[in-house]
């Protein structure tokens, strides 16, 4: 076993581990707490694929942003924070079962085709600056989606104004 | 190879050493400062001049009661202090500290680690910083804890925007995310504060929000929150916040330093490396000594008007100076300046 793949192994670990404490945690803060250990595992796969730039980006903007604005949110609601924990199962389950194993189907099924061709392949494979050329190709080949992603942002940030504001 | 990680090893014992001592001689020397810029003595008893304060009062930390509240989250407890000083004393090692020495014929970098992104990866570990103090808050299970935890991840999000694009102006000019490009760039003289004196001021005000340092320092207002985040903490996971405070504000100057006042660069720095880095420290002794001196000269701001200023003041001016200074590159880069010409 390379090093790489003992490192992917553990973030595997953290990501599926605090995923699964994740959903069933009872407390909407701890479960909000786990999921930045889910967020963790990403930014080191990111940072394992060659990819040190996404993988900084992935600890700033999920773990240090909307991490925190989830924990603010919830501490600021006090029907969640409320001593009684929720229930652990609502009316939804059948549905969420479903999709669960659609969603396993579809992995087990590409793990199949996979067979023995396992490796890990690099996000930047080669490239020495990683940063600009991803700049780059966000100001060329991918301006529109980059600009309509904007775009759905500011659009919710506006919704929310609006939903927030009392007349 | 075994010598780049025994250089590596001993490089980054010697930053954490520094940053420990450090940390220890600053409230020695913001006590002192403090008491004179308000007519008293401050701390002189032990050893002479005082010197020897920070220890008694380590060693006094360690004999005191560690209390944990009863009803306290008790592994969010414990984790919150370890927080307060692990992205701090991370965020040093992309610091450059030094111009390259050569000692028993190896040339020695005077950084940890030069990452392409070491500003981003800066950013990134000050962000975790919140976490500290919001875990603090929630675990604490008391009510002024909890209040100061909120505000805190408040004020911290917002003034982290602003301070994001302040430094993105000075990466703008350089065209690299590198501590050690950014230094070079600046050689002879060139200090960035020159080139972008908003961006400087923007960045000086954010971080001392950042810090969490006066008048920014509602988390823990001592009137009406009791201590804030740390309200239930003893001993050393008390003294650990204090830690991580103090070591973010030395390693927030460096980058403060790096950014826009030229790093350890000034005069004979390159012919004499150690003349570098006693730059470098002399000027992070001055931001030292302006954290501690706005603390004694300004009185806190309140809520709404912090949240005012971050948003409506200094967002839109960093915003403003990124578009300004992205044109001038653009302007310089394509040879306009010398088509007017």
């Amino acid at each position: 076993m390379t090093l790489e793949q003992g490192i992917f192994i553990l973030a595997s670990l953290l990501m599926l581990g605090s995923a699964l404490a994740m959903v069933t945690a009872r407390s909407m803060f701890v479960a909000a707490l786990w999921m930045i250990g889910t967020f963790a595992g990403v930014a080191v796969l990111f940072i394992l694929l060659n990819a040190g730039f996404l993988g900084i980006v992935q600890i700033l903007i999920y773990i240090g942003a909307i991490a925190v604005l989830i924990l603010f949110a919830i501490m600021l609601t006090p029907d969640v924070m409320g001593l009684k924990p929720g229930p652990r199962y609502t009316g939804q389950w059948p549905l969420a079962a479903v999709m669960a194993s659609t969603l396993a189907a579809v992995i087990v099924l590409l793990l199949v085709r996979a067979g023995n061709d396992w490796h890990i392949a690099d996000a930047a494979p080669n490239v020495t600056d990683f940063a600009v050329q991803l700049g780059e190709a966000f100001m060329t080949t991918y301006l529109l989606p980059f600009e309509v992603a904007s775009g759905v942002l500011l659009v919710a940030l506006i919704g929310a104004l609006v939903i927030v504001r009392d007349e | 190879m075994l010598a780049d990680f025994i250089e590596t090893i001993v490089k980054i014992l010697v930053v954490v050493v520094v940053l420990l001592t450090g940390f220890a001689y600053m409230t020695w020397f913001e006590r002192r400062v403090i008491a004179r810029l308000q007519v008293r003595i401050g701390p002189n008893r032990v050893g002479p001049e005082g010197l020897l304060q920070p220890l008694a009062d380590g060693v006094k930390l360690f004999f005191k009661e560690d209390i944990i509240p009863a009803e306290a989250d008790k592994a969010l407890y414990l984790l919150a202090p370890m927080l307060a000083v692990v992205p701090s004393l991370l965020a040093a090692a992309v610091l450059p500290f030094g111009p390259d020495v050569t000692l028993f014929g190896r040339t020695i970098h005077l950084y940890i680690a030069d990452i392409n992104i070491a500003l981003l990866y800066f950013l990134g570990l000050g962000s975790l910083g919140v976490y500290s103090v919001v875990l603090a808050g929630w675990a604490s299970n008391n009510k002024y804890a909890l209040l100061g935890g909120l505000r805190a991840s408040a004020q911290m999000i917002s003034y982290e925007l602003a301070m994001g694009l302040s430094v993105l102006a000075v990466v703008m000019l350089t065209g690299s995310f590198s501590l050690v490009d950014i230094v070079e760039a600046q050689a002879g003289g060139r200090w960035f504060v020159l080139m972008q004196p908003l961006a400087f001021i923007i960045f000086v005000i954010t971080m001392l929000a950042e810090t969490k340092r006066a008048p920014f320092d509602l988390p823990e207002a001592e009137q009406e929150l009791v201590a804030g985040f740390h309200t239930e903490y003893s001993g050393m996971k008390f003294a650990l916040f204090y830690m991580g405070e103090y070591i973010g504000m030395i390693v927030i100057s460096g980058v403060a330093v790096s950014l826009f006042l030229g790093g350890w660069q000034g005069p004979f720095a390159e012919q004499i490396p150690l003349l570098g880095v006693l730059y470098f420290f002399l000027k992070v002794a001055v931001f030292m000594f302006f954290f501690v001196w706005m603390r004694a000269t300004l009185p806190r701001l309140r809520y709404d008007r912090l949240m005012q200023l971050g948003w409506k003041v200094l967002l839109p001016l960093s915003l403003a100076n990124v578009v300004v200074t992205a044109l001038a590159v653009v302007a310089r880069d394509t040879g306009f300046f010398g088509l007017l010409g």
